[in-house]
């Protein structure tokens, strides 16, 4: 009975609290615990497959119009039907998709790499320079996302890169945020303080602790963004401010089906409409896996 | 008898995702009315874990099993209404912290005539009055006027007797006391037991006490119970436990203490000899008549006021204070983090505040740190190696991958590691273990100065003892100065050779440890020492009677 086997022993371990909170194995199986968040992933998986190999196998036209294929019932040659122009509809589920999912990840990972530059600086830098970028912040949180876009939109109509930047630059602040907090309180931990006494530069503390300990919430940031940017677009395309036909994307192919709702077309509206909601859920059970998994704060 | 609390073959088992943890095994004991029973131990000896389950308090995911009564009531299998009649009344606790104690947003008259009215039928304004009361009885001046103060106009100490004012509100026979005195500085603490003593004497409250502080034993207990491992392994009267312990542990852990040796005995000679070592070295770490306020305009708090204090070659140096008296932010100053308002730094003999760039990168190449908290201190996502390397990384940028890894082992050793803890990651280690590391960080680059802040306050009496060991066999063997800050005199009695005491931001009195902390010349330094508890149950009896004598003479 040695003194020091008493550290093995009893309630001293627990004092972490998140024992390897950031090794990946444990990680992973808190993630695989929350049933939601594995069902989001596979559902994410899924679509991507849908999206990106699916024209592979169910091969269709989508930039020609057949006007002697329009408005046709779901069948066997084509399982979704056709739309008011003559484009196979499952076709173009997996085509619109492609643009909505592409256009969301980017944008997500975009708004993610910006917050958090802008974030780690404002946090790490305090001061006056942390007064100023925050206000900036503030700024922009006070401006509807939706109004900028629509404004942008409308005086540029964007492709597919042009939707990525604007979106990108509009949903960059929640982010910001949450990483300048995380940044705040880990520029005062003793081993950034430590690394500064003896002489360690702005640069390697950021680099080194701050950037990496906060991966976390960054990551699942990142995830909301995503979810985020997808439905976004899908706003700018329902009026018709998007990706321009031929090209489209979910909210496009909302948008074009309105109409033909009204006329007991189901098929040109329930598809898309149900994808998006899908992928958007899917991703916010991803991110609250996330969040749980990593034992981070939520998305305010 | 009719104890008041008996605990009878006490077993607690935590069930954590990981399976099933043993806390507590076969603990037994009784407290009789009007006397103190203090149950000792380490961190995670299970001592606070038998507190908990005196009052039905264990948390969800523990099982207790055999038989706990206070006054007669079985706890253990005990409903939440009968457990409620129970807390508060015929037994209550007080808590470590007394800052998350008490509701912030509610009055402390408030708060007190709450836990009087959740028990006895008595009308609002007789709730009130009685508060006043109570408030009164634990020493609070003017108790009319602060019983309508918020718990964030009161400062640590008096929130400390707010809570113990809750706990006695309605007379109960048990008292529970979680390491009421831990978060508290030593004078404050000597008021808070004074006042917990004589509670228990006026009233015959059996009390309860969980500590790890010896001092805190000798001067409050009747009994003292030591807990090992879950399991108490010695019980007897506090002379007996402390002047003649029968179980080996027992006799390990007090001789860990840091003892404050009070009586001058063989210091005459030693104290010349001291001050013929100071004029010796140059000069390491200079402050010159610094200031240092934080914040601006009215609100702007003054942290150190005209400081000037030398650390030269070779030497320790103590820098003792209370809370709040400026001794890390000195600290945080010689290390150039903290830029003072006026005044002036060297280290090294070089300007501080004028060196820029690579000379300021160079200067600061030569100073170690090591900080309190063995947590906070490495950076979890790094491994042990990583840790220790950083310093390396920073400052001898040419050093190869091979030559760093070979270093690091070299260091990990001196701090008397093993090397192979170097792949680990700090999760994995202990308290002990992870200020080692931080200890070895610091040395890697073989600094002039090591500056300590509080290195070994978060650990155990055993573990600090070989962290305390370490430190200064290094410093014999490589000879750098030590700047070493803590709030513990005994310990910078034993470690620094000379002292500087600190309060309220200036520098009360300095000199060399021997002649300033055996023959103070301030009332403060005086007031300081006298209030530090000995683990010698007859000895403290007799300082405690000269503080109280002192404490009247000196008035303020």
């Amino acid at each position: 009975m040695s003194i020091r086997s008493a550290s093995r022993w009893g309630l001293v371990a627990p004092r972490g609290g998140a024992a390897n909170r950031h090794s990946p194995a444990p990680l992973i199986a808190r993630f695989a615990r929350n049933r939601l968040a594995v069902a989001g992933l596979v559902v994410v998986a899924l679509f991507l497959f849908f999206c990106f190999v699916g024209p592979l196998l169910y091969s269709t036209d989508q930039i020609h119009t057949d006007l002697t294929q329009v408005n046709l019932h779901p069948s066997g040659a084509h399982w979704l039907g056709t739309d008011a122009v003559g484009h196979d509809e499952l076709g173009r589920l997996m085509y619109g998709g492609k643009v909505s999912l592409l256009v969301g990840l980017a944008a997500g990972v975009l708004a993610t790499v910006i917050g958090t530059l802008w974030g780690s600086i404002a946090g790490y830098a305090g001061g006056w320079v942390d007064a100023v970028m925050m206000r900036v912040v503030d700024a922009g949180i006070a401006i509807p996302a939706l109004f900028i876009l629509l404004v942008v939109s409308a005086i540029t109509t964007p492709g597919v890169p042009g939707l990525i930047v604007i979106l990108g630059l509009v949903s960059w602040l929640v982010p910001s945020r949450l990483v300048r907090a995380e940044t705040l309180t880990l520029k005062r931990r003793d081993y950034v303080l430590t690394l500064r006494a003896i002489g360690g530069t702005h640069g390697r503390a950021i680099a080194r602790h701050i950037l990496p300990n906060s991966v976390s919430t960054i990551v699942v940031a990142a995830t909301f963004q995503v979810a985020d940017a997808i439905l976004l677009v899908a706003y700018v395309s329902y009026l018709g401010l998007g990706v321009q036909p031929p090209s489209t994307d979910w909210g496009g192919m909302l948008s074009a089906g309105l109409t033909a709702a009204y006329s007991g077309r189901w098929w040109l509206i329930v598809p898309p409409g149900l994808a998006i909601i899908l992928v958007v859920c899917a991703f916010n059970a991803i991110g609250d896996g996330l969040r749980d998994a990593f034992d981070v704060r939520g998305r305010g | 008898m009719n104890s008041i609390l008996e605990i009878a073959n006490l077993g607690v088992v935590f069930s954590t995702e990981s399976g099933d943890v043993p806390a507590v095994r076969g603990v037994s004991l009784r407290v009789e009315p009007g006397e103190t029973l203090a149950l000792v131990g380490e961190s995670g000896s299970g001592k606070s874990t038998v507190a908990l389950a005196a009052l039905g308090l264990l948390p969800g995911n523990a099982r207790a099993s055999g038989g706990v009564s206070v006054g007669g009531t079985d706890v253990v299998g005990a409903s939440e209404a009968e457990l409620a009649r129970l807390r508060g009344r015929t037994a209550s606790m007080v808590f470590q912290e007394p800052a998350t104690a008490l509701d912030p947003l509610t009055r402390i008259g408030k708060q007190i005539a709450e836990v009087v009215r959740n028990h006895r039928d008595v009308s609002r304004q007789e709730a009130a009055a009685e508060a006043v009361e109570l408030l009164r009885r634990v020493g609070i001046p003017e108790p009319e006027r602060r019983a309508s103060a918020f718990p964030f106009q009161l400062s640590g100490g008096q929130r400390q007797r707010v809570v113990i004012a809750m706990a006695i509100a309605n007379s109960p026979g048990l008292l529970v006391a979680d390491e009421p005195t831990t978060a508290l500085d030593v004078t404050v603490q000597a008021e808070i037991l004074d006042l917990l003593r004589a509670l228990a004497a006026d009233s015959g409250t059996g009390v309860l006490l969980v500590t790890h502080n010896m001092g805190v034993v000798a001067d409050f207990a009747d009994r003292v119970a030591v807990m090992l491992e879950g399991e108490i392994v010695e019980t007897g009267a506090v002379e007996d436990v402390l002047l003649r312990p029968t179980h080996e542990y027992t006799r390990r852990l007090l001789a860990a203490v840091p003892r404050l040796a009070v009586t001058g005995s063989g210091s005459g000679s030693g104290s010349g000899s001291v001050v013929g070592e100071e004029a010796e070295g140059a000069p390491v770490v200079e402050l010159r008549d610094v200031s240092v306020q934080f914040g601006r305009g009215p609100r702007a708090v003054r942290a150190l006021e005209k400081v000037s204090l030398t650390v030269r070659a070779g030497e320790t140096v103590g820098l003792v204070g209370e809370s709040g008296s400026g001794k890390s932010t000195a600290a945080r100053v010689a290390l150039g983090l903290v830029a003072p308002e006026s005044g002036g730094v060297s280290l090294f003999g070089a300007d501080l505040r004028k060196a820029r760039g690579r000379a300021r990168r160079a200067l600061l190449a030569g100073v170690g740190v090591v900080l309190q908290d063995p947590v906070a201190s490495l950076d979890a996502r790094m491994s042990v190696a990583e840790c220790v390397a950083e310093p390396l990384r920073v400052h001898r940028r040419g050093m190869g991958a091979v030559e760093r890894r070979e270093r690091v082992a070299e260091v990990l050793e001196l701090v008397r590691l093993p090397r192979e803890l170097a792949r680990r990651g700090p999760r994995e280690l202990s308290g002990g273990q992870r200020q080692r590391v931080s200890l070895a960080r610091a040395l890697v680059l073989e600094p002039r100065l090591l500056v300590a802040d509080e290195p070994t306050s978060a650990l155990d009496v055993s573990v600090q003892q070989t962290v305390l060991e370490v430190i200064t066999e290094l410093q014999a063997e490589l000879g750098f100065a030590c700047l070493f800050v803590s709030h513990d005199l005994a310990v910078v009695q034993q470690f620094a050779g000379r002292v500087v005491v600190m309060r309220g931001g200036r520098v009360e009195e300095q000199g060399p440890t021997m002649s300033t902390l055996l023959h103070p010349e301030t009332a403060y330094t005086r007031r300081l020492i006298a209030a530090v508890p000995v683990p010698d149950p007859v000895l403290q009896r007799e300082r405690r009677e000269r503080r109280l004598a002192l404490g009247t003479g000196a008035g303020a």
